[in-house]
């Protein structure tokens, strides 16, 4: 259905008005009635999710797009099955489709690196904060050697969220 | 200690108590941690034998841990397709939680501060939930949960992306910050669509609390991180905070002004909702959240109304279609419902005003 008022675009929004016992019914595109002041403001929440994995995909839905054949070895979904259900089958499928990844990472959260908690630091009361500060320094160390900066800035991420230095009382603090 | 279903939703809601910081517009601040085991397919793509494999795991993490002194651990097969959706309206699960029959558990502590889902959209989903704005606090319990399901569980972590979870806009912290927040002063005086421009800069959301799309019921809407990946749980909950904080000053400003600038027409407009409340004899669900939202705010600015902010927010919840049916113990269409939720809503609002005016009396009520 077009829009009533442009006759251009699709009609997305719909109005019924009852005036004088005579119902009328209104159906608008998102333009038309932000301009006669139907809009609401929560449209505008962005959710690029369903509409960048469609895109990404979109050339390869004949099955030629090496991205769409991508397939995680543990769980078997295709690239293309999670491009349409926006769901992984399984923490492997983030290695089998790691490349494609990087730019819905980026699009998504404007960043492609995690920063902070990582598992080991869960259980930091147990294994101890600075056994694990010492570790960490030490992995650097041999990252920078190596020349693996990406490895570097994520331990120096990692060392940055350690307890210690930027939240000092969670092993204190017990909820009862 | 909490012993079965019905102990459960006997028990007053904390969350709701209207107590903590700024509880005159923010109603809860809820924290969210999806975790995921390595090895294991997630919920979506789990055989049934897999799936109920992943419940039984943690289910003997809990029963180890000290967990299981706090709470009780549900079966989703125990769970009634009613008793689903009254947990749904106490949001301890999510719609996703009941799509199917597939195996799933829910852990609830005792004050129904924190809960963990198993099997939802990821094996597990550790929820903490305060009164008032109150980000940190819930963020400790959500951890304590998380340390102690971390001694009998392997989290799958990667170095790179941080804690995998079934959805990419999950991944890193797998956090989610949510702020239940009443603004009706910033709806009314139409500025809702200015403030939420600046907010959405943020990398924050907003949307309606209640009411599916656009239809947002009762001025109450919810404020969440969109983003996990890249950034600190520390960094989150600092700019949630800082948002939240933001809206609150317009929202109060809001307030004032409305009372300073039209001091009639606003107590005119609070005590016609109380009004129609007390006095109505049909209401339906999204009448009478609109109603309620009037009367909250009236109650926040100091109106004598007879109730306390408690009981307004605890009436927003006993009023959904489930809890409105476990309460008269039966099954209803949902005009027997809208009777009976005028009913329930008018007792509450008129008991309250006449024994303030006539002194105590007694009341088979409690």
């Amino acid at each position: 259905m077009k829009c009533e008022n442009c006759g251009k675009n699709d009609a997305s929004v719909h109005f019924t008005q009852i005036r004088n016992n005579k119902k009328t019914e209104m159906h608008l595109c998102k333009e038309c009635a932000k301009q006669k002041g139907f809009h609401n403001p929560l449209d505008d929440v962005p959710f690029p999710l369903a509409e960048f994995l469609n895109s990404m995909v979109k050339s390869g839905g004949t099955g030629t797009d090496p991205i769409a054949r991508l397939v995680c070895s543990e769980c078997g979904m295709r690239f293309i099955d999670f491009s349409r259900v926006g769901r992984f089958g399984c923490g492997n499928c983030y290695r089998a489709f790691r490349a494609p990844l990087e730019d819905l990472f980026r699009k998504i959260h404007g960043a492609t690196r995690h920063c902070g908690r990582t598992n080991q630091q869960v259980d930091h009361t147990v294994k101890g904060v600075v056994e694990e500060e010492v570790r960490l320094k030490d992995e650097l160390k041999r990252a920078i050697e190596r020349e693996d900066f990406e490895l570097a800035a994520a331990l120096r991420d990692r060392l940055k969220a350690l307890p210690s230095q930027s939240e000092p009382t969670e092993s204190a603090q017990q909820d009862g | 200690m909490m012993k079965s279903f019905d102990d459960l939703i006997k028990r007053p809601v904390t969350w709701l108590s209207g107590e903590g910081e700024h509880a005159n517009v923010v109603l809860s601040s809820r924290i969210r941690l999806a975790r995921n085991l390595s090895k294991h397919r997630y919920p979506v793509r789990a055989e049934p034998d897999e799936a109920r494999e992943v419940v039984e795991l943690v289910r003997t993490v809990v029963d180890r841990s000290e967990l299981v002194k706090e709470g009780i651990f549900f079966n989703s097969e125990s769970l009634t397709p009613d008793d689903r959706e009254i947990l749904i309206e106490r949001h301890l699960i999510s719609p996703e939680f009941m799509r199917d029959e597939a195996p799933r558990g829910l852990f609830v502590d005792d004050d129904e501060a924190s809960s963990l889902m198993v099997n939802e959209e990821d094996h597990m989903r550790i929820q903490a939930v305060r009164s008032g704005l109150d980000i940190r606090q819930a963020l400790q319990r959500a951890r304590t949960i998380e340390r102690h399901l971390a001694e009998g569980l392997d989290f799958d972590c990667d170095t790179r992306l941080g804690f995998l979870t079934a959805c990419p806009t999950n991944v890193g912290t797998g956090l989610r910050v949510s702020i239940m927040i009443h603004l009706p002063a910033l709806v009314l005086t139409k500025e809702m669509d200015t403030v939420l421009s600046q907010v959405n800069k943020f990398g924050v959301g907003v949307r309606g609390f209640y009411g599916e799309g656009s239809d947002v019921l009762g001025n109450l809407f919810q404020i969440s991180n969109q983003t996990t990946l890249g950034r600190t749980e520390e960094d989150l909950v600092d700019s949630l905070e800082k948002v939240t904080r933001q809206l609150l000053m317009y929202e109060e400003n809001a307030r004032r002004r409305l009372f300073t600038d039209a001091p009639n027409h606003i107590r005119d407009k609070l005590w016609r909702a109380f009004g129609i409340l007390a006095n109505a004899r049909v209401l339906s669900s999204q009448e009478v959240m609109n109603l309620l939202s009037a009367v909250r705010l009236g109650v926040a600015m100091g109106e004598s109304m007879g109730l306390d902010l408690r009981q307004v927010n605890e009436l927003m919840l006993s009023v959904q279609p489930a809890h409105l049916q476990r309460h008269f113990e039966k099954e209803m269409t949902t005009e027997e419902r809208d009777v009976a939720r005028a009913e329930m809503v008018r007792k509450m609002l008129t008991r309250k005003r006449t024994t303030r005016r006539r002194g105590p009396r007694k009341s088979g009520e409690n």
